[in-house]
């Protein structure tokens, strides 16, 4: 099947000639190794993870708002091991908690980022046939796939799903109720998972460098591709230390071991039998190792996405290329020396505590220089309010929200009253949902007429970015509120247990509402998602006048995405130049004579 | 549909897919087996005492010697592609795979001789990290037989239809055994020596 | 795009190799004070993996892109291997002896 020359000149000639027999079903849609096929499994199975851990949370916040009352319509469904009398039960709302935070982030939001979006539009943006290693891609899906069928199965099984914080802190995470299941799956759905993540980093970096298409060098290429390959690099180097700690994590369970698990351990009431001499803080340590860099992989791709909407809506070239390129690699660098900052509770002393304060001031450095580079391209533009532009200019004050609740986190001496408070939550929060999910819904409506061939609906849109923006916000502002006064998180109760939390707690049931009127306003999103499909207004290859080479390839592109070699004659963002016919000057348009 | 590169160095990098593909994964590899023995440097330093002399140096000794001759055999199964041997190539890889062969039938002895008398992971931190190293160490050396079997099996038929490109995947494998060889070369002093 | 293989510099680096593991497990038997035992041990697995790297995997003529990416993963690797030890290492006030939990697991 391996011709002997693999030129890309060969690639395009023999494109016509090199039919293959019509795949069946099974090949072209199911165990497709086509990277567009690929993308949108990605991207359509990752939506559906974030509704389901976003439905957890709802239920979550039922009983934040109201603490021992049944739940409505679904308590009656949940068991006698869940919710008896449809009353939510401790131990199943610290199954919803730790799971809720898997799903979104090692479900949901990753595969959806980078799964989804960058296997679609990365070889599209570069002038790729296809990524360097389709079927490494189809395998790298269907190991997320099954890990997260692994992980939603841990919901059925003896003591329920895994109940220790999407964290799995040991001691915690190890001593189990005799026959509590749900950590163990917990720990094999993460290798899966895992293994998916390292599969897809090493192909996107083997991509970018060696399938960009002829005159595209690395200053040409638009910043989402800059951002996917520095994510890259953070999950082929950060995720195998977690992956180590799993494997520990399970043998502490299953085989009796000490990896974690302290000398003289008493466990209601019983010293437990284990050889002891081991370390909590190494689980700590080794979980933070990935964690950490793992929210740059959550907000880099979102970050790469808002660029691209940005410079087209706003007919201008994005403000300090070369800045934003710079910062996003040593992003990337500085990421991986920030860990501990999550554990300046742990009885770290002043000199490491200092280190990580230190690097953790200096990584806030190039996000800020993104996220001003981001707005500074606003100036002056003639903005152009398109639904995926409406989402992308909100994630800017919204991320800047994030970004700056971070800071009293990083510091340790404010950290030692904030951690484990509703603050964090509204910190990380802040980044994450009208942050990075905001940069994917922009995605999604700006390249939907590229995958589809249609344009999805305005009036929709405006009402799922309105409706959202504002419940979203009445969601997680007043976590900063809860958590200044002391409230802290993890709480079944939802703080009704401590004096210091009363004058806060009536914000529950605003968040909680809040949620319910979030999760409302997905609605006219899901329907417009499917019905533009069939029904949305038909688009040729470039409706939004935009300049990357994606544009250049068929809506949607087929096997090999272009009809012609692809080739750059100039930069990526090369709007309203002097003197040139139109607003844009794409980059595979050659100069005309 | 054909993908650039597969065999042809792309001229700017140099490289052909394949070859930085597999220094990508090895490089999260090298993060992999570090975080373990990062593991190791947490646990040993907090233990009261850490035993010695539950390990045969010996046999560990014998097997590194194994490991490092197979390293030898499987630079020398590239080599001979290149000099266009396939006839020696086939024997050097043969040899290789029943080298690491026996250096698990060499593991296999020495973990039923821990197990046999009842010691496992659970015994103490230092077994625990031992198996672990050594085990996922195992894991990777009966990984590269499978791939060695399969170029020794069905996998050569590629070098009628494509001889540059079975070549190259013959070297993605040798470079992947040789860092299994470079683990063990670390493995060994620091569980055995040490 | 390798240089032909250069069969005779294999098998000495084999040679050396061998070598070196006879002169690790001989220092073994001179039981060292542990912080020079470990400096010996690690300076002769290092000397041996880098030939191994540099030779058999011809990192000593590969591309930029390999070299790059392999440093970064080392830069990364000692920062896995020295901070979560230093972190442990460096805490508040007095840590509580090993000696007393000693006596619940009767070690």
């Amino acid at each position: 099947m391996d011709h002997p020359t693999t030129h890309p000149k060969d690639v395009y000639e023999h494109a016509h000639e090199h039919e293959h027999a019509e795949l069946g079903f099974w090949r072209k849609y199911v165990f497709s190794v086509d990277h567009k096929v690929i993308g949108i499994q990605y991207a359509v199975t990752g939506l559906l993870f974030l509704l389901f851990g976003f439905t957890l949370m709802m239920i979550m916040r039922w009983q934040m708002a109201f603490n021992g009352k049944p739940i409505p319509l679904i308590g009656g469904l949940l068991g006698m091991d869940k919710a008896p009398g449809g009353i939510m039960l401790p131990e199943f709302y610290n199954q919803l908690g730790a799971m809720h935070g898997t799903i979104m982030v090692f479900m949901g939001v990753v595969p959806l980022a980078v799964g989804g979006f960058g296997n679609f539009v990365l070889p599209l943006q570069i002038g790729a046939p296809d990524m360097a290693f389709p079927k490494i891609n189809m395998m790298s899906y269907w190991s997320y796939f099954l890990g997260g069928v692994i992980m939603l199965s841990s919901f059925f099984v003896t003591g329920g799903a895994a109940m220790s914080g999407w964290t799995s802190y040991a001691p915690l995470s190890i001593v189990t109720q005799p026959g509590q299941l749900g950590q163990t799956i917990w720990l094999l759905g993460m290798i899966f998972l895992i293994t998916s993540s390292l599969l897809g980093s090493l192909n996107f970096i083997v991509t970018t460098v060696q399938l960009r298409a002829k005159g595209l060098s690395w200053m040409r290429l638009p910043f989402f591709v800059w951002a996917q390959f520095v994510t890259s690099f953070l999950l082929l180097l950060a995720f195998p230390p977690l992956e180590a700690a799993g494997v520990l994590q399970l043998m502490d369970r299953l085989a009796g071991t000490s990896f974690f698990m302290p000398s003289g351990l008493v466990v209601s009431g019983k010293v437990l039998a284990n050889s002891g001499q081991g370390n909590p803080l190494l689980w700590q340590h080794l979980f933070w190792f990935l964690a950490h860099p793992e929210v740059y992989v959550l907000i880099l791709p979102a970050m790469g996405i808002v660029s691209e909407v940005i410079a087209n809506n706003t007919r201008k070239p994005l403000w300090g290329y070369k800045a934003l390129v710079y910062s996003v690699v040593f992003l990337g660098f500085m990421s991986f020396i920030v860990w501990a900052h999550h554990m300046f509770m742990t009885g770290m002393g002043t000199t490491m505590s200092a280190f990580f304060q230190t690097t953790t001031m200096i990584i806030s450095i190039p996000s800020v220089v993104i996220l001003t580079a981001l707005l500074l391209s606003l100036w002056g533009a003639s903005i152009r309010f398109t639904t995926p532009m409406l989402f992308a200019l909100a994630f800017l004050p919204m991320f800047g929200i994030g970004g700056l609740t971070g800071l009293p986190l990083g510091l340790a001496p404010s950290d030692i009253h904030l951690h484990d408070t509703y603050y964090v939550i509204g910190h990380f929060h802040y980044v994450v949902a009208p942050g990075t999910i905001f940069a994917l819904f922009a995605g999604i409506y700006y390249w939907f007429p590229k995958a589809t061939g249609r344009k999805m609906n305005d009036t929709l849109g405006w009402v799922h970015f309105w409706g959202s923006f504002i419940t979203i916000n009445l969601v997680f502002f007043p976590m900063f509120i809860e958590g200044l006064a002391g409230m802290n998180r993890r709480m079944y109760d939802g703080g009704t247990l401590y004096q210091h939390n009363a004058a806060v707690l009536h914000w529950n049931v605003v968040q909680g509402y809040a949620s319910w009127a979030l999760g409302l306003f997905q609605i006219p999103f899901i329907i417009n998602f499917f019905s533009s499909i069939k029904w949305g207004k038909a688009v040729d290859k470039n409706p939004w006048e935009a300049t990357t080479l994606e544009w250049a390839a068929p809506s949607p592109p087929g096997h090999g995405n272009f009809l012609t070699e692809p080739i750059v004659y100039r930069g990526p963002y090369e709007y309203s130049v002097p003197g040139a016919p139109r607003d844009f000057s794409p980059q595979f348009e050659p100069e005309k004579a | 549909m054909n993908i650039p590169y597969t065999v042809e160095e792309r001229p700017d990098t140099g490289l052909a897919n394949g070859k930085l593909g597999i220094w990508l994964f090895l490089a999260s590899e090298v993060m992999l087996f570090g975080a373990l023995f990062s593991t190791y440097i947490i646990l040993r330093t907090g233990a009261e005492e850490w035993p010695h002399g539950e390990l045969n140096i010996w046999l560990g000794a014998v097997n590194t010697v194994i490991l490092i001759s197979s390293s030898v055999t499987m630079v020398m199964a590239w080599a001979s592609l290149k000099m266009h041997n396939f006839g020696k190539h086939r024997l050097y890889l043969l040899v290789t795979w029943l080298l690491a062969a026996i250096f698990l039938v060499n593991k296999y002895f020495e973990y039923s001789d821990h197990f046999g008398k009842g010691e496992g992971p659970w015994h103490s931190t230092f077994l625990a990290i031992y198996f672990t190293l050594t085990g996922l160490h195992g894991i990777h050396i009966l990984g590269g037989m499978v791939v060695m079997g399969y170029f020794l099996g069905p996998g050569a038929k590629l070098w009628k239809t494509n001889p540059d490109q079975f070549t190259n995947r013959i070297e993605y494998t040798g470079l992947y055994w040789h860092f299994v060889d470079l683990v063990w070369i670390f493995l060994f002093p620091v569980l055995y020596l040490l | 795009m390798h240089s032909a293989p250069n069969i005779k510099k294999y098998l000495m680096i084999g040679a050396a190799l061998l070598v070196f593991t006879a002169i690790t497990v001989a220092a073994n038997q001179l039981h060292f004070a542990v912080p020079l035992a470990i400096t010996v041990a690690l300076v002769i697995a290092i000397t041996k993996g880098s030939m191994v790297a540099s030779v058999f995997m011809h990192l000593s003529d590969e591309r930029k892109w390999i070299y790059g990416s392999l440093l970064l993963t080392v830069v990364f690797f000692i920062v896995l291997m020295s901070v979560p030890i230093f972190t442990v290492m460096d805490t508040i006030g007095t840590p509580i002896h090993h000696a007393a939990t000693a006596e619940h697991t009767g070690r």
